[in-house]
């Protein structure tokens, strides 16, 4: 019994789910009144109080979804603000990365401007963006694009900077032209940089997305949640907070299955099979 | 006839890049030509510019004084009718071995059905049959040797450059490798400017061998003609005695170098 229920490669995913079933019910078990005497708090209520109860958590979730399918609308904000803050923060921070990586001079100049930008704490612009472009999606997308850029626009510098020297003479002398080493060259050689950056800038686009939306807005995830804090209704606060790092994970995922398509040149450990 | 590459008075002097007043000279005063269809190996102790020269013939650095000519142009930035094999790893790693031996042709603005005859016919010169979807880093060394071999070749150069192109290959690998090489230039009849440090290697190859005197500010101090007949392998040519006799002569004159060179190398670290 014990050999088929031990940890391995195969039964991985039914442990994953294990962990997340057990955390619940340690959750339950602990914020359930009545259950077991409070250890911490004064009256058995305040630890469904402060955490709120997985059931109706749940419960909640379902409503939104299945019942009364009015949370789509929001999602769909806070999903639409979050891939077009990524998208952009993204390719905008690939071009002035090559850019300023292949031209010195420029980036001479420009280098303290950008390390004064990447200190300043970002978070602080959320109301600026939100009297410039409303209370609408684009100023979402203006925070979320401040927070992604910055990631991308280093690790593209990096990693431009950090092509091997025999591989571009190499290029050079098979005739290459400086578009053709910039295709050819630079850019795939970046795109290995990029993706290790690109796992953490979509956690941060949403971020971006949702801290602007609690900050003021009429929609999304994060209004779901400013709302809900503003009745001390601590199971929706949760159950948006579930939600949204439901889909901050498939984000990843996403990205992840991207990187493996798009990096299947790189070496990987463990490429034998035992037979 | 003119020279296929024509090296005059080449002086190579870096400076460093923080402190202007640093200075080291590679190279100086060097002369050396290569004639079409020549095989010309340049020996000489480690760190003793053998890339540097190489370097300049490639045009991919340019040289303090002096001047290069190809088939009697004077070289002005890439040398575009050279192809240029590198000691290091050279390969693209995003592209496979097919891709990488593409590159040359696709540069040129070749499509890839055009060229896509020529660059399996030239993986089947090299032994890569059936390897052309592999990625470099699912080959072995001697296997992206020659995937660098075809990249280079493909382009059908006239001078070839090569910098220490086996010093990272077994013994074994090596000398199949250079008597794969011995029969390529034999077909095509390039000139070759081949850089090694291994004397036995230079001379099972070359028509002449070149010796270089140690850094800094090396300069060619011998000059040798190599007239052992063609075709040669290079596994068997080694044990010939007029192998046995060259070797003695060109080791006579490198010896001193080899320890003058040790020596600065031990005082400097």
């Amino acid at each position: 019994m014990w050999q088929t229920l031990r940890p391995n490669v195969k039964n991985l995913r039914f442990w994953q789910i294990g962990v997340l079933i057990g955390l619940f019910g340690l959750w339950y078990v602990l914020t359930e009144p009545g259950l077991i005497p409070p250890l911490f708090f004064s009256s058995e209520n305040d630890a469904k109080f402060f955490f709120g109860e997985p059931v109706r958590i749940l419960a909640r979730i379902w409503t939104w979804f299945v019942v009364d399918r009015d949370i789509y609308q929001h999602l769909w904000v806070t999903l639409l603000e979050t891939v077009l803050a990524f998208l952009i923060g993204t390719l905008s921070g690939l071009v002035m990365g090559m850019w300023l990586a292949l031209s010195p001079l420029a980036a001479a100049i420009f280098d303290p401007y950008i390390k004064a930008l990447n200190s300043m704490p970002r978070v602080i612009l959320a109301p600026i963006f939100a009297v410039w472009f409303g209370l609408g999606i684009a100023s979402k997308v203006a925070l979320g694009f401040t927070l992604v850029f910055f990631i991308v626009f280093f690790n593209v510098y990096q990693g431009v900077k950090e092509v091997s020297p025999t591989v571009l003479a190499n290029a050079r002398m098979l005739g290459a032209t400086r578009q053709q080493l910039l295709r050819h060259v630079y850019l795939p050689s970046a795109t290995s940089w990029v993706f290790s950056s690109l796992h953490t800038s979509v956690g941060l686009a949403f971020v971006g997305a949702v801290v602007g939306e609690y900050l003021g807005s009429s929609r999304g995830v994060g209004y779901l949640i400013l709302q809900a804090e503003g009745t001390f209704d601590i199971n929706t606060v949760m159950a948006g907070i579930l939600v949204l790092t439901a889909f901050a994970l498939v984000l990843d995922s996403i990205v992840g299955r991207v990187e493996r398509h798009l990096m299947k040149w790189q070496p990987r450990a463990g490429e034998t099979e035992k037979l | 006839m003119t020279a296929a590459l024509s090296l005059r008075d080449i002086t190579c002097t870096f400076v460093g890049r923080d402190d202007r007043s640093q200075r080291y000279t590679a190279v100086r005063e060097v002369t050396l030509d290569v004639a079409p269809g020549e095989f010309v190996s340049v020996v000489g102790p480690t760190g003793c510019g053998k890339s540097t020269l190489l370097n300049v013939a490639a045009g991919l650095l340019e040289p303090s004084v002096g001047s290069v000519r190809v088939f009697g142009e004077p070289l002005v930035g890439i040398n575009r009718r050279a192809g240029y094999m590198f000691q290091t790893e050279a390969l693209m790693p995003w592209r496979t071995a097919r891709d990488n031996v593409l590159a040359g042709l696709q540069f040129r603005g070749l499509s890839e059905t055009d060229a896509g005859a020529v660059v399996d016919d030239w993986l089947t010169r090299v032994g890569l049959t059936g390897f052309g979807d592999r990625y470099p880093h699912q080959l072995s060394g001697g296997m992206r040797k020659r995937t660098s071999l075809a990249q280079t070749l493909v382009l059908d150069p006239d001078i070839i450059l090569m910098d220490e192109p086996f010093s990272a290959l077994d013994i074994q690998t090596r000398q199949l490798m250079e008597n794969e090489v011995l029969d390529l230039w034999a077909a095509k009849r390039k000139a070759v400017l081949f850089i090694t440090h291994d004397l036995d290697e230079a001379i099972a190859m070359s028509d002449r061998v070149v010796v270089l005197s140690a850094g800094p500010a090396s300069h060619p101090i011998g000059e040798f003609v190599i007239d052992l007949t063609r075709p040669r392998d290079v596994a068997e040519v080694r044990v010939t005695g007029r192998f046995i006799e060259l070797h003695k002569a060109i080791w006579g004159v490198l010896r001193e170098e080899v320890l003058k060179g040790y020596a600065q190398q031990k005082k400097a670290a």
